[in-house]
């Protein structure tokens, strides 16, 4: 039997959490994976990361960084060697020039740049427009930073791409900072550079500050990813965030990096040495030789993406979920609101009468009501069961 | 690389509705395009890859090194276009170095093997020498990895 210690001494833990990490929502992805988890023979469209295995390459030079008894911490800021080549890559595919020795810091994942963001540059009070829907941890790490998370709305007329209209009514006189996050998770979303020359006035005259979530960057299909920081001028004002993680299919490893302005990155490297210290030497090691090596995997993988992303698009078209054309990452995000029941019910009861996991749009902020992400990072094979599926669930409906 | 060949060769299974799907083109173009590699030879034959170790009397594979004379007249082609029409014989290439022509035979036995090589290889014209590996083991086929571990189960649901 389990001991009860809380009663044995009267000691009630709840009274010493803080207020603020009481009043953070548990995440709306939760509750669905212990429903999915429950079943055995669920085909999941809910998983946000490849179902590619890390190149064997990467992983073989790490296990030869072990055998050689690479264990120990690196530099702060992470290995000379990674972010030298990092510049490098940075400065021949973006043609953004990056300083090794200030401009890079090494993170853990791209989570962790995203939490030193905020926390090296928001006061209290500060608010942060964020565009939704949007991937989950940005509104609760804005608060663990004391700043304040400012919604705005994309919608799906627009393509889910921040419109200069939506961010200028969402702007108050606390407005400190903007978050872009494309290619988007979920919606699959781009903005092309002329969509973030569109907004870039409103950022210059409100002197906002601009974190760039660039995960799913090498994931854009049709055509080149797009920073804010390659527009003229705006480099020093972005920050951006970007890792290993989706592109090279190397989520477990933890490693990300962030660049920017000298100070702000010089700020951020500070939180890091006292919170992390650094990254793990063997994520960098492994990091090192993706970015040394790793293009060629890295293109297959996207092509394979690219072939599924097609044929799911076309088969959610087909089965009467319309979907737009998602342009990067590996997610679709079709509406349902044809079928005239929330998202939520949609996904669950999908879940429960045909098996197949997808997690309701709303999960992403409130103007995901209305649609599903489906993640096509999964197998050809999986991807045509679950759209017979579904297809089955939708006529169902009628 | 043609994407439809690129699918085909990792699987001959798929149909041209499916490739149509994967490619966004219309089913009867995809099925016109594989009739046209097939009747320009590009495709030349769809098999089956087999994993024979798995079999109880599985065939012997050896892989056949050659040093082949070569005599006026008559070069390497001639040689090995003889030696390709034994139905033992699984493929034929020439290669650089040491050797000139690499040979994978199958057989029902080592024994039987053997007795292929030195009743019908080695005592060809031009044959100047015959070294024979039998094959232990194969690790990988065709770019596939027969006995691979299967792949580590994912979350079910992550952000
Ligand atoms: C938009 C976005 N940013 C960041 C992350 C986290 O990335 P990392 O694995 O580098 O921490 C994810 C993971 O799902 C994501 O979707």
């Amino acid at each position: 039997m389990k001991l009860q210690l809380k009663n044995v001494h009267g000691w009630n833990p709840d009274a010493h959490l803080s207020q603020l990490v009481k009043s953070m929502p548990p995440s709306g992805i939760r509750k669905f994976f212990d429903l999915v988890n429950e079943m055995d023979d669920a085909i999941s469209l809910g998983v946000g990361e490849p179902d590619f295995v890390t190149p064997w390459h990467v992983r073989e030079a790490c296990i030869y960084s072990l055998e050689s008894g690479i264990t120990s911490y690196t530099s702060n800021k992470g290995m000379p060697e990674l972010r030298d080549c990092i510049s490098d890559y940075v400065s021949k595919d973006m043609e953004l020039d990056y300083d090794p020795a200030e401009q890079i810091l090494i993170t853990t994942g791209v989570s962790e740049a995203i939490d030193l963001a905020f926390r090296a540059t928001l006061n209290p009070g500060d608010e942060v427009l964020i565009p939704e829907p949007c991937y989950v941890a940005y509104d609760p790490d804005v608060m663990l930073a004391g700043g304040t998370p400012k919604s705005v709305p994309t919608k799906l007329q627009d393509e889910f791409k921040l419109r200069p209209e939506e961010l200028s009514s969402a702007l108050s006189n606390r407005s400190k900072a903007l978050l872009l996050s494309y290619p988007n998770n979920p919606t699959g979303a781009i903005m092309t550079r002329s969509d973030l020359e569109d907004i870039a006035d409103i950022v210059v005259e409100n002197d906002l500050l601009v974190i760039s979530d660039e995960v799913y960057g090498k994931l854009t299909y049709d055509g080149k990813h797009a920073s804010f920081a390659q527009l003229e001028g705006l480099q020093d004002r972005t920050i951006i965030l970007n890792g290993l993680s989706k592109s090279h299919a190397m989520t477990g490893w933890r490693i990300g990096f962030a660049l920017g302005d000298a100070t702000l990155i010089g700020s951020m490297t500070k939180i890091h040495q006292y919170t992390m210290l650094c990254a793990p030497v063997m994520a960098q090691v492994a990091a090192l030789e993706a970015f040394r090596h790793g293009e060629d995997e890295m293109l297959q993988m996207k092509h394979e993406y690219d072939l599924r992303r097609r044929m799911f698009v076309t088969g959610l078209n087909r089965i009467g979920l319309t979907c737009f054309e998602p342009k990067g990452a590996f997610y679709a995000f079709p509406s349902i609101e044809l079928t005239g029941i929330s998202s939520e019910e949609f996904a669950e009861r999908l879940l429960r009468e045909q098996k197949v996991a997808v997690v309701p749009g709303n999960v992403f902020g409130t103007s995901g009501e209305n649609f599903l992400r489906c993640s096509y990072a999964t197998s050809g094979e999986e991807l045509i069961e679950a759209l017979h599926r579904m297809e089955i669930f939708v006529n169902g409906l009628r | 690389m043609n994407e439809i060949l690129e699918i085909l060769s990792k699987n001959a299974k798929t149909t041209p509705a499916e490739i149509a799907a994967l490619l966004g083109m219309a089913e009867e173009d995809v099925a016109k395009e594989i009739k046209e590699l097939e009747d320009s030879g590009i495709i030349t034959r769809y098999i089956t890859l087999i994993n024979w170790e798995k079999l109880e009397d599985n065939p012997v594979f050896a892989v056949l090194d050659l040093k082949v004379a070569l005599q006026r007249k008559t070069g390497y082609d001639s040689v090995a276009e003889r030696i390709a029409r034994f139905t033992e014989v699984e493929s034929i290439r020439l290669i650089s170095g040491d050797h000139d022509l690499s040979v994978t035979i199958r057989g029902k036995s080592m024994k039987d093997v053997a007795y292929f090589v030195a009743e019908k290889i080695a005592p060809l014209d031009g044959i100047q020498s015959t070294c024979t590996h039998f094959i232990l083991k194969s690790y990988k086929e065709h770019g596939v990895i027969p006995m691979e571990r299967p792949k580590p189960k994912r979350l079910v649901i992550t952000p």
